[in-house]
């Protein structure tokens, strides 16, 4: 489980998170929601110590972060981040036998049970065929299902993920929170994600903090938090919600001009933040 | 209690080499013993080769006969002079050169992500030849004797690393952009300085001399301390790079993935520009400014082993060494009884080389 209190950061003068408490059990996902540059990533990063922050603290089962080596961090957390090897291609089997770095002394070559681990987390997100294969060839979703693999490979019984939709078909989109999700109920692992899609946290997460300028403006079930009432203000768009199923899903559209105020073209609009 | 046991077995069939590893443990083994082989047959020709021919059979029984104490008999006196007092130091410190600069040179393309890296981008070798041109334009030797060309260079090469190292860390992190543009930057610096100092000294002769130097050469090999001591660092940084391997990996993806991975990125960062720095510094004062081995080699290493480091490491130590050992002969041979600089030699096959290369390496693009 991963408790924050009191978490501040700041760029320079510019802050980006005032006083930010968070508590993510076992066995849940928690959805970090906020528009563009309300400092989701951010609060992300200062949870396995990337970011250290300012002020406040992030304890892991109780253990202050700042208490514990990278390494510990690495063993408790892992982390699904988008960074691509670029210029100096590694095979699928390297990217995810990365993942047992935490686990071996610096001075250790990866053994057969390390490959046994790594082979096992690859099937487990459906991309062990492409073991041999350069990690720079794979599409959008190959590639982060083997990040995912990776993070797998860790045994960690923590997992934050950024955006892991990104760029993803829809299909790929519920594939990967469905793993996601399923490792949360079954493994009882702390599942802490940052999403865009109001939707997909609506249907994957337990809980959601809803955050705008580096506060947080509502927390709790995705029922209660991801309401017209709560995301007009802050996203600055009209919200519908439709029952659907058991559950529901979110329609959005553009304020409507009031009738006295001047129409504003697209070009003068107020652009949201980005990021 | 959250368990880590989520991975199902795997099936009986693919469990055995799941990842497909041992089959590329086996070739790349393969590769490495073949390019061992080759270096070892390199190294007796550079010895039996010069203007004086000895036969390579003749090579292996006057080595074999020094290192087992019971001289080779039936061989004339010259023949042992030439190759155990001239020609086996110069090929001993062309290995030593060859593979330091390659591994280096591999290491620093992770460590700045950067194809185009190589083991001078520190700024090292323009300090060293800083270093240099004081001692050899106005006789600065610091108490070291014979050594002094060697010993300023050497201390040239560390303040310049240790420059851009100060200067590149902000806020008690390092990154790559950063230390690339201020590896650059130093490095344009300490060039002027050797220029200025070139200008200075008004000295045609001593102007040709550091030319010389800058262009690299293996001449000044001899048995000693200084040999003795480049073998064993450059043995050192290859043994301790491959062992890195895994964390080469990591920081060649980025920044955020070696931390994910409990690597802090500028602790290791700092570790391996110790160790690069300390190898080059030595390489750099025992034979001036060798071009083009660290930026090409461990691009041909990769092509053959592929980019992990565990194997991309001592395959460039071995193709280094074995590219410098031939160039060197070359050097020697071509224009005979002059010498032509290493480093000239270097950049002319090092070059198309290297075009060759990038045209394979995206054919697509």
């Amino acid at each position: 489980m991963i408790r924050a209190s009191g978490i501040t950061f700041s760029y320079g003068t510019r802050s980006i998170l005032s006083g930010i408490d968070l508590a993510a059990p076992h066995g849940q996902v928690l959805g970090l929601v906020g528009p563009n540059g309300s400092g989701k990533t951010t609060l992300l990063r200062t949870l396995h110590h990337a970011l250290v922050p300012r002020t406040g603290s992030v304890l892991i089962d109780g253990d202050d972060l700042r208490r514990l080596s990278a390494r510990e961090i690495a063993r408790r957390i892992s982390v699904v981040v988008q960074e691509s090897p670029g210029d100096l291609p590694l095979l699928v089997s390297d990217m995810v036998l990365l993942g047992r770095t935490p686990h071996r002394s610096s001075f250790a070559r990866a053994g057969a049970e390390d490959d046994q681990i790594a082979a096992r987390a690859l099937a487990r997100v459906g991309a062990l065929h492409l073991a041999a294969t350069p990690f720079d060839g794979l599409s959008g979703g190959e590639r982060q299902r083997v990040l995912i693999a990776r993070a797998l490979a860790q045994e960690s019984t923590h997992l934050l993920l950024d955006e892991p939709t990104n760029h993803l078909d829809v299909r790929y989109q519920h594939e990967v929170l469905d793993l996601v999700r399923d490792l949360a109920v079954n493994a009882h692992h702390t599942v802490v994600v940052v999403l865009h899609d109001l939707n997909l946290a609506a249907s994957y997460c337990d809980q959601v903090l809803l955050l705008h300028d580096g506060q947080v403006v509502a927390r709790g079930a995705p029922d209660d938090v991801l309401t017209p009432e709560h995301l007009e203000p802050v996203y600055e768009v009209e919200v519908r919600r439709v029952a659907l199923d058991d559950g529901f899903q979110l329609a959005f559209r553009p304020r409507r001009a009031r009738a006295d105020a001047p129409r504003s073209t697209p070009h003068t609009a107020p652009r949201p933040r980005s990021a | 209690m959250p368990s880590t046991v989520v991975l199902a077995p795997l099936s009986a069939r693919s469990s055995n080499d799941p990842l497909g590893r041992r089959r590329r443990r086996r070739r790349n083994a393969a590769v490495l013993t073949a390019l061992t082989a080759v270096l070892a047959v390199s190294a007796v020709l550079g010895v039996a080769i010069g203007p004086v021919w000895v036969a390579p059979a003749d090579v292996v029984r006057i080595l074999v006969g020094h290192l087992t104490g019971s001289p080779a008999e039936g061989l004339d006196l010259s023949a042992d002079a030439i190759v155990w007092d001239v020609r086996l130091p110069r090929v001993l410190l062309g290995i030593g050169v060859g593979a330091g600069l390659a591994v280096c040179g591999a290491a620093l393309q992770a460590m700045v992500r950067n194809l185009l890296a190589d083991p001078y981008l520190l700024g090292i070798n323009s300090g060293a030849s800083s270093g240099a041109a004081a001692t050899i334009l106005f006789g600065v030797t610091l108490g070291l004797g014979e050594h002094a060309l060697a010993g300023s260079a050497f201390l040239g090469a560390l303040a310049a690393s240790l420059l851009v190292f100060v200067v590149a860390r902000t806020a008690g992190r390092i990154t790559s952009v950063r230390l690339l543009l201020t590896g650059v930057a130093v490095g344009y610096a300490l060039s002027a300085v050797t220029s200025f100092l070139v200008f200075a000294s008004g000295s045609a002769e001593g102007a040709r001399s550091v030319m010389f130097w800058l262009l690299g050469s293996l001449a000044l090999a001899q048995w000693g301390g200084p040999l003795a001591a480049l073998l064993v660092v450059v043995l050192a940084t290859v043994l301790v790079l491959t062992f890195w391997a895994r964390r080469l990996d990591a920081l060649a993806i980025g920044d955020e993935t070696a931390h994910v991975l409990g690597i802090g990125p500028t602790r290791f960062r700092t570790q391996l520009l110790v160790v690069v720095s300390l190898c080059v510094g030595v390489i750099v004062a025992a034979s001036g400014c060798i071009g083009f081995v660290g930026l090409v080699v461990p691009h041909l290493a990769r092509r053959l082993v592929g980019s992990a480091h565990a194997w991309a490491v001592p395959a460039s130590a071995l193709l280094g060494a074995t590219f410098l050992l031939w160039a060197d002969l070359l050097a020697r041979m071509l224009m005979q009884p002059r010498e032509l600089p290493i480093g000239i030699i270097a950049a002319l096959v090092g070059a198309p080389f290297l075009l060759l290369l990038i045209r394979r390496l995206h054919p697509s693009s």
